[in-house]
C-alpha cells in the first residue's frame, strides 16, 4: 500500500518491529547492519539451540521483508555511503543509544542537511533526554520500570514479566512504526518531514489499563493477583484448571456478560448441570462495582467443578456453540493447529534453507500480517535476509557504484 | 494551537470498550475531528468500569473511559431506529475515516458494512477490529482482551513453571494492537488522498496479537518445542530474574549480558572473590548453578532500598529497573520529564491524570485539550454544526429516537 515509501533501518533488536510493520504495509526497506550484524541476530531462541548469524529465530521471525547490507558507520566513507542511501530514502530508524549518532555526526540535525523532508524516528528505553535516558536496559529491566511486571504474577512470589522475553522492545518499535506512519501522513499532505523520539517505557506504561487511573483518582497501588483480577471491592478468577491444562472465563458484566452467562446455563442444562450459583442469578443486573463478592465465589466453584473433567478443546467447542467467553490457555502448539487461524489461511509459509537435525520441512510456517487491506493479508513474502546478502545490489544498482569500487570498499572492511 | 498530522481528517467512531477508543485516540491526539457514536440503550461498558470520581458509579465518572477518549466529540444515537441510516448518510459521506470493533455482522446489520460504506463514500478508510477477525468458523465468537490473551498463547508462557498460569492484567492484547492498527489506517489514508480510493482495513485481535509472539512459533516448528513458563529466566543469560529488596514487596530487575557486568556487579556486592569462582566464571557456568547464583545476589539486595540499588547498579554498568508500580510511575523522573501523564479537567471526575503516547512528533507534536466528552454532549453540536440542522428538526430526532 506504500510501497514509495523508503525506509533505511540502522535498528537493532530494539527496534525491529517497526520495519516490521512498515514493510507489512508495503514500504521498500533496507536493514544497514554493522559488519558483525545485527545483534537481532544473536537473540535466541536458535536452531538448534545452538547461537549463529544466521540462525535466531527471532531474527527469522521479525526480518521478513527487507534487504540486507553492512557497513560500517564509523568509517568516513560508511558515513558517505549512509547519507547517499538517506538522500535516495523516506524514512530513518535507529535504536542507538542517545547521543551515539550524533557523535558520528549523522543525528536528525545532520541528515536533514543531506535530506530535507527526512522522516527519523530514534527507539530507546527511556526516550533522548532526561534523567533516565543513559539508563542501561534489557528487556526484564525494561519492563519492571514500565510497571507491567508489578501487576503481574503470584501474590506470594516475586513479579513476573508477561511473555517470555523481548516484549520492551517490540512494543517499543511497535510504537514507532505508529509515529513514522503518522509522520507519513504529514509528509504526504505537506512534504515536511519531522523527528520520532520513542520511549520504550512508555510504551510498557500504555499496557497497564486503568490501573494509573485507580491509583490516581482512588489512591489504591493495585498489585499482582495471580489467577484472580480485582474489580473494585471484589475478586473474580478469570483462569481454571480443566482436564489436560487451562481455560480462561471472563464475566464482563452488563448485557454482553448476561448473554455469555445464559450461553453457560444452556450448556450446562444440556449436560443435566443445574448450578443454582449460575441459574438463581440475575446476571444482566450487574454492572462492575455493583456485583458482591459471594456470587462470585459461588460461580468460581460452579465452574471449577464443571471444568474440572473436561478437556480445553471440548471446553474451547462449547464456548463456541453457547456463545460463552470463554478461551483456552493456548500453548505455541495449539496455535498452530487452532482451527479459526487454520480457516482464515493466517499462517504463511515460507522457504527456510535451515540446517537442523530436528527440523525435516523446508518450510516453517510464519504468522500471517496484523490486518487485511481489502481483503489482502499483510503477512510476509519474503524470509529475513542474511547478513550482507544485498550489499553489492544496492551499492551497485542503487547507488551506481562499480565492482571495482565495491571490492575496494570490501577489502577496507567498510561493507 | 499548533498544526497537527491528522489537521483536517474526520472520524466517525463506532468503537467501544479498550481497543478501538485507545486506537481512535490517537487519530484525535494528532488533530482529527473524531465523533464517537454512542448509545443510551447500550452503555459503552468502560462508563461503567472504575474507577469512579468518589467512588460513586455514574456514566460521566469513569476515568477509564475518560482515559482514553480525551479531544472526542461523543453523541448517543440508537441505531436500530427507523431514521438512524438516514441520520447517518450525510456524516458517512463527511468522514475520511469510519471505524468499528464491534462482533462481525453489527456494522452490516444496520446497512453500514464496509461495502455500503464505500458505495455511499467512496474515499472512505474503513477499520474494523474483531476478536478472531470477520470470517472463518469461529468469527462470531464474543470475547473480552482477558480472555483473548490466553487465545493468544500469552498467558501459558506468563509466571511459573509450578505454578498455574499468572493472566497479565487487563485487557492485555488491547494495548498490544492500537500502535499496528494506527500504522495502517494511517498508510490508508495516504494512499486516499494520493488515489481518491478508500479502503477497508480488517484487523483480527488474535492475529495481531500473535505478531508478539513469533518466535515462539517458530522454535515449536525447527526445535520441536512447546515453550512453558520460566519466570523471569531468560533461556541464555544469568543472572537474569528479579531480586528482593528492603521494606514490603519492594523488587529490582537486574540482569548482565556480559562478563564485564558480571564482574562489576561483583565489585559493588564487595565480593572479588566471586569474580574468579570457578561456580560463575563464565555465563554458561552462572547459568548452570543459577540457584546459588540468585541466593547469593538476593542475599544482598534484601539490604537495599531498591532506587537506591538501581542507581548504585547503573553508575556501575549493570542493567537494572525497579519493579514500579503505579504509584512508583507517578513519581517516576523520567516518565515526569516525558510528561507521561497529563492532568486534564473533566466537569465531572475534575483533574485526572491522562496517558500520553509512547512517542513524540517534533513538528506536529499531540496536544491534549479536550475533555473526553459526557454522555451525548455534542449531540446539538454535531446536528448544527456539521449537520446544519434547525432546532426543529433537532427536536424531532429526539422524538423519532434517532438521538438519545
Amino acid at each position: 500500500m506504500i510501497s514509495e515509501i523508503k525506509v533505511l533501518d540502522l535498528s537493532d533488536k530494539r527496534g525491529i518491529m517497526c520495519s516490521k510493520v512498515l514493510s507489512g504495509l508495503g514500504a521498500q526497506v533496507i536493514q544497514v547492519e554493522p559488519i558483525a550484524g545485527s545483534d537481532a541476530r544473536m537473540q535466541g531462541p536458535f536452531i538448534n539451540d545452538v547461537p549463529g548469524i544466521e540462525r535466531s529465530l527471532y531474527w527469522h521471525a521479525y526480518a521478513t521483508d527487507r534487504r540486507s547490507m553492512t557497513l560500517d558507520l564509523t568509517l568516513t566513507r560508511g558515513r558517505q555511503i549512509f547519507k547517499d542511501l538517506v538522500r535516495r530514502s523516506d524514512v530513518v530508524i535507529e535504536s542507538s543509544d542517545p547521543g551515539y549518532l550524533p557523535s558520528l555526526n549523522l543525528g536528525y540535525s545532520d541528515l536533514v542537511k543531506v535530506k530535507t523532508d527526512i522522516i527519523m524516528a530514534s527507539v530507546t528505553p527511556f526516550g533522548q533526554t532526561g534523567p533516565k535516558s543513559d539508563y542501561l536496559a534489557t528487556d526484564l529491566t525494561g519492563v519492571a520500570l514500565g510497571g507491567s511486571m508489578y501487576l503481574t504474577g503470584e501474590k506470594d512470589r516475586a513479579p513476573v514479566r508477561i511473555g517470555h522475553s523481548q516484549q520492551f522492545w517490540l512494543l517499543g518499535g511497535a510504537a514507532a512504526s505508529a509515529g513514522v506512519m503518522i509522520a507519513a501522513f504529514h509528509h504526504s499532505q505537506t512534504g515536511e518531514g519531522q523527528y520520532i523520539d520513542v520511549s520504550c517505557q512508555q510504551a510498557v506504561s500504555r499496557t497497564l489499563s486503568h490501573a494509573p487511573q485507580i491509583w490516581d483518582l482512588s489512591g489504591e497501588n493495585l498489585s499482582r493477583n495471580g489467577a484472580y483480577r480485582k474489580i473494585g471491592n471484589v475478586s473474580m478468577r478469570i483462569t481454571y484448571p480443566c482436564s489436560d491444562g487451562e481455560v480462561s472465563f471472563f464475566y464482563p458484566a452488563g448485557k454482553v456478560g448476561a448473554r455469555s452467562m445464559d450461553g453457560l446455563a444452556k450448556w450446562m442444562s444440556n449436560e443435566g448441570v443445574h448450578e443454582k450459583a449460575i441459574t438463581n442469578v440475575d446476571w444482566s443486573k450487574f454492572e462492575f462495582g455493583t456485583i458482591s463478592q459471594e456470587v462470585l465465589d459461588d460461580l468460581e466453584s460452579a465452574l471449577l467443578k464443571f471444568f474440572s473433567n473436561k478437556t480445553k478443546s471440548e471446553l474451547s467447542a462449547g464456548a463456541v456453540k453457547f456463545r460463552v467467553i470463554l478461551f483456552q490457555l493456548n500453548s505455541s502448539e495449539d496455535l498452530l493447529n487452532n482451527a479459526q487461524l487454520r480457516a482464515r489461511g493466517f499462517w504463511t509459509p515460507l522457504n527456510h534453507p535451515l540446517e537442523s537435525n530436528n527440523f525435516r520441512h523446508s518450510q516453517l510456517q510464519h504468522p500471517g500480517g496484523f490486518a487485511s487491506i481489502d481483503n489482502f493479508n499483510l503477512g510476509p513474502k519474503a524470509l529475513a535476509p542474511s547478513l550482507g546478502q544485498h550489499t553489492n545490489q544496492i551499492l551497485y544498482r542503487e547507488l551506481g557504484y562499480t565492482e571495482t569500487q565495491i571490492e575496494s570498499l570490501r577489502l577496507s572492511h567498510v561493507i | 494551537m499548533n498544526k497537527r498530522a491528522f489537521n483536517g481528517i474526520k472520524v466517525l467512531d463506532f468503537c467501544w470498550v479498550v481497543i478501538g477508543p485507545m486506537l481512535t485516540r490517537y487519530l484525535a491526539d494528532f488533530g482529527a475531528e473524531v465523533i464517537r457514536v454512542e448509545s443510551q440503550s447500550r452503555l459503552e461498558t468502560l462508563r461503567l468500569s472504575q474507577p469512579f470520581k468518589d467512588g460513586i458509579p455514574g456514566v460521566n465518572r469513569s476515568a477509564y473511559f475518560s482515559n482514553y477518549n480525551v479531544n472526542k466529540y461523543g453523541i448517543t444515537v440508537n441505531m436500530n431506529a427507523d431514521d438512524a441510516h438516514a441520520f447517518m448518510l450525510p456524516l458517512i459521506k463527511w468522514a475520511d475515516v469510519v471505524t468499528d470493533n464491534f462482533t462481525p455482522g453489527v456494522m452490516e446489520k444496520w446497512g453500514m458494512g464496509p461495502e455500503e460504506l464505500h458505495s455511499i463514500n467512496p474515499n472512505l478508510v474503513t477499520f474494523s477490529a474483531s476478536m478472531l477477525g470477520r470470517k472463518g468458523p469461529e468469527s462470531q465468537q464474543p470475547g473480552y482482551g482477558p480472555v483473548l490473551t490466553s487465545l493468544a498463547g500469552l498467558s501459558s508462557v506468563t509466571g511459573w513453571p509450578d505454578r498455574p498460569a499468572s493472566s497479565p492484567y487487563g485487557a492485555y492484547t488491547d494495548f498490544l494492537l492500537p500502535h499496528l492498527a494506527i500504522s495502517a489506517i494511517s498508510a490508508a489514508l495516504i494512499q486516499a488522498r494520493h488515489t481518491g480510493k478508500g479502503t477497508h482495513i480488517d484487523l483480527s485481535q488474535l492475529e495481531a496479537s500473535l505478531q508478539y509472539l513469533s518466535p515462539m512459533i517458530l522454535d515449536t516448528q525447527v526445535n520441536e518445542r512447546i515453550p512453558n513458563r520460566m519466570g523471569n529466566k531468560d533461556t541464555q543469560i544469568a543472572p537474569h530474574s528479579v531480586y528482593r529488596c528492603k521494606g514490603e514487596d519492594n523488587w529490582l530487575a537486574l540482569a548482565c549480558e556480559t562478563n564485564e557486568q558480571w564482574k562489576s556487579l561483583c565489585k559493588i556486592i564487595g565480593n572479588q572473590s566471586l569474580v574468579n569462582d570457578n561456580m560463575f566464571i563464565s555465563n554458561e557456568k552462572r547459568k548452570l548453578n543459577e540457584i546459588e547464583l540468585d541466593n547469593l545476589i538476593e542475599s544482598w539486595t534484601i539490604t537495599f532500598d531498591p532506587f537506591e540499588l538501581m542507581e548504585i547498579c547503573q553508575r556501575n554498568g549493570i542493567p537494572s529497573g525497579v519493579v514500579q508500580s503505579c504509584q512508583d510511575l507517578f513519581n517516576d523522573d523520567q516518565l515526569k520529564h516525558r510528561e507521561h501523564f497529563v492532568r486534564i479537567d473533566h466537569p465531572e471526575i475534575g483533574p485526572h491524570a491522562t496517558d500520553t503516547n509512547a512517542f513524540t512528533l517534533s513538528s506536529t507534536p499531540a496536544e491534549y485539550t479536550r475533555h473526553a466528552p459526557l454522555l451525548g454532549e455534542h449531540n446539538e453540536w454535531v446536528c448544527k454544526q456539521i449537520l446544519g440542522l434547525n432546532d426543529e428538526s433537532i427536536k424531532q430526532l429526539y422524538r423519532n429516537g434517532v438521538l438519545e
